[in-house]
């Protein structure tokens, strides 16, 4: 079976971990650079503010951990390493192979979340020790359905960027286009303040979009927070199944647009 | 040192980089809009923090928004000297490039600090000072001649120590290569910047003015603003500034001594 998708996958996946262990102090370093949470949640109990939104500072603590790990497993980079071998020329051969060149990114991103787990929870242990109060153990169903929630967050973001990065067969630089809807995902997403609290004008129409889906949700269902569970993996689930639609659209056409580089 | 050569050469930089950046003239769009989003979802985030309380850490929304204002200078500063010029050291010590800019008879820290500039980051500064003009209405600030040149110098002072940290973090690419996550980390700190650091719990606040001196960055102008400052503070601040600057040029000459170059 050697030539059995499965078998192809595997090594795929075997070859990007091992490239990754290689590039672990960088990746420790992108773990630490994530730790935006902790410091929002300083603000927020340090002033009381967590009184006015009805969360109790021990369910808030639990909120930006959960935010944090959520957000841990969800950093997407596919925009800047295509951009980058979109401009060196790289992407021609990959174009050539049997394979969907992203699937070769969806590997190295698996492959770098394994090796940020350690890190995450090195981070975690950190956090119980100073905040030994928050400490909790969610059940292995809660666990396995935030999991699932996060890697479809995950889906999502990599998805959304991947449209993105498309654009690249048009415009040289689509990661500004990235950096551009990295604004809504910082503020919307929960990852600074839980969408909870959010204003009411907000409230009616941030649903709509798919920013709370991304931290808030995964983060709430792993923090005990009230959310509803199914609801929120449907349309997880639905913008996933739309994103996928307009990346395959916009894929087919920009291939048709490409033109060589480099090489 | 000959400054006028140093002018010259300078104005030959930013000829140069205008006329590369300018060919992405979409993409100056979208940076533009990027910035006013992100200042848009900060005083979003702001508003939350304050729709149930007056104040957070003895600072009002109105004073708050001040901070916003030099943060979103300061970030523009970022965007348009250091960060550009950043990436590209990283590149020079990979790709062995140094090599030819220490041979060239021009100091080479000036060299790879100011080769290029981003003209995004200029409209961010003009958006900052927008909003520090709005503030000194909201807060009614008279404003004089005395606390003008305070302003100006304790900003300075943070836009000296903002260079010194992303230059020092640079300069470590000499032994480790690959900094660029380095420069994350920072930039996920200095992102904290955008809060009155009084508002962190005491410990956080000692990290802050002293690991990674963001309540130099700043809170010190923006108290310096609203006539808040002491006078021990704005010296602590220039004496703060200028031991970065100085440590960060020690520290670059004494790097070059392990530079071994790359391939070529």
């Amino acid at each position: 079976m050697k030539n059995s998708t499965l078998y192809k996958l595997n090594t795929l996946f075997k070859t990007q971990y091992a490239n990754m262990l290689e590039y672990r102090a960088e990746i420790a370093l992108w773990a630490i650079s994530g730790v935006i949470p902790f410091f929002m949640l300083n603000i927020w109990t340090n002033n009381g503010l967590n009184e006015s939104i009805n969360i109790s500072s021990v369910m808030l603590s639990r909120y930006f951990l959960s935010a944090f790990f959520v957000r841990q497993f969800s950093v997407v980079w596919v925009v800047f390493t295509f951009e980058e071998d979109a401009l060196l020329g790289r992407v021609s051969p990959y174009l050539i192979q049997p394979l969907h060149p992203f699937i070769r990114y969806f590997a190295q991103h698996i492959a770098e979340q394994i090796t940020r787990f350690p890190f995450a929870l090195f981070i975690a242990t950190f956090f119980f020790i100073l905040n030994p109060q928050s400490l909790w153990m969610p059940s292995i169903l809660t666990i396995a359905i935030s999991i699932i929630s996060t890697f479809f967050s995950f889906l999502i973001q990599f998805l959304m960027q991947s449209i993105i990065a498309s654009f690249c067969f048009w415009t040289e630089k689509s990661s500004s286009v990235e950096k551009l809807l990295f604004i809504p995902t910082l503020f919307l997403s929960g990852l600074l303040a839980p969408v909870a609290s959010f204003p009411n004008y907000v409230k009616s129409w941030i649903y709509l979009t798919p920013f709370p889906y991304l931290i808030d949700f995964p983060a709430s269902i792993l923090s005990g927070n009230q959310t509803s569970v199914v609801g929120g993996l449907l349309i997880q689930l639905l913008w996933i199944i739309l994103f996928f639609s307009i990346f395959k659209k916009v894929w087919k056409s920009g291939t048709r647009k490409f033109t060589a580089m480099g090489l | 040192m000959n400054i006028k050569k140093y002018l010259k050469v300078y104005a030959y930089f930013n000829y140069s980089s205008f006329s590369i950046e300018l060919e992405y003239k979409v993409n100056l769009f979208i940076d533009l809009l990027t910035s006013i989003l992100g200042l848009i979802g900060s005083v979003f985030l702001l508003s939350i923090f304050f729709s149930n309380t007056n104040e957070i850490g003895g600072w009002n929304f109105n004073q708050a928004l001040i901070i916003q204002g030099i943060y979103t200078i300061l970030n523009g500063v970022t965007n348009t000297w250091f960060n550009p010029n950043l990436k590209e050291i990283v590149k020079y010590i990979r790709e062995g490039t140094l090599d030819y800019v220490l041979l060239k008879p021009i100091d080479s820290q000036f060299w790879v600090s100011f080769k290029r500039i981003s003209p995004t980051g200029l409209i961010e500064i003009l958006l900052g000072f927008f909003v520090i003009g709005y503030c000194l209405y909201l807060n009614n600030i008279s404003f004089s001649v005395g606390s003008f040149t305070f302003l100006v110098i304790t900003l300075i002072c943070s836009i000296s120590i903002l260079y010194s940290l992303w230059f020092l973090i640079s300069t470590t690419t000499i032994w480790f290569v690959k900094t660029w996550n380095a420069t994350e980390v920072l930039r996920s700190f200095l992102y904290m910047g955008r809060f009155p650091m009084d508002s962190f719990s005491f410990s956080l606040r000692i990290f802050f003015s002293t690991v990674i001196p963001i309540t130099f960055i700043t809170t010190i102008p923006s108290e310096v603003l609203l006539g808040l400052s002491p006078a021990w503070k704005i010296i602590l601040e220039i004496l703060v500034s200028m031991t970065f600057i100085i440590f960060s040029r020690r520290f670059w000459k004494f790097a070059l001594r392990f530079y071994t170059s790359a391939s070529s």
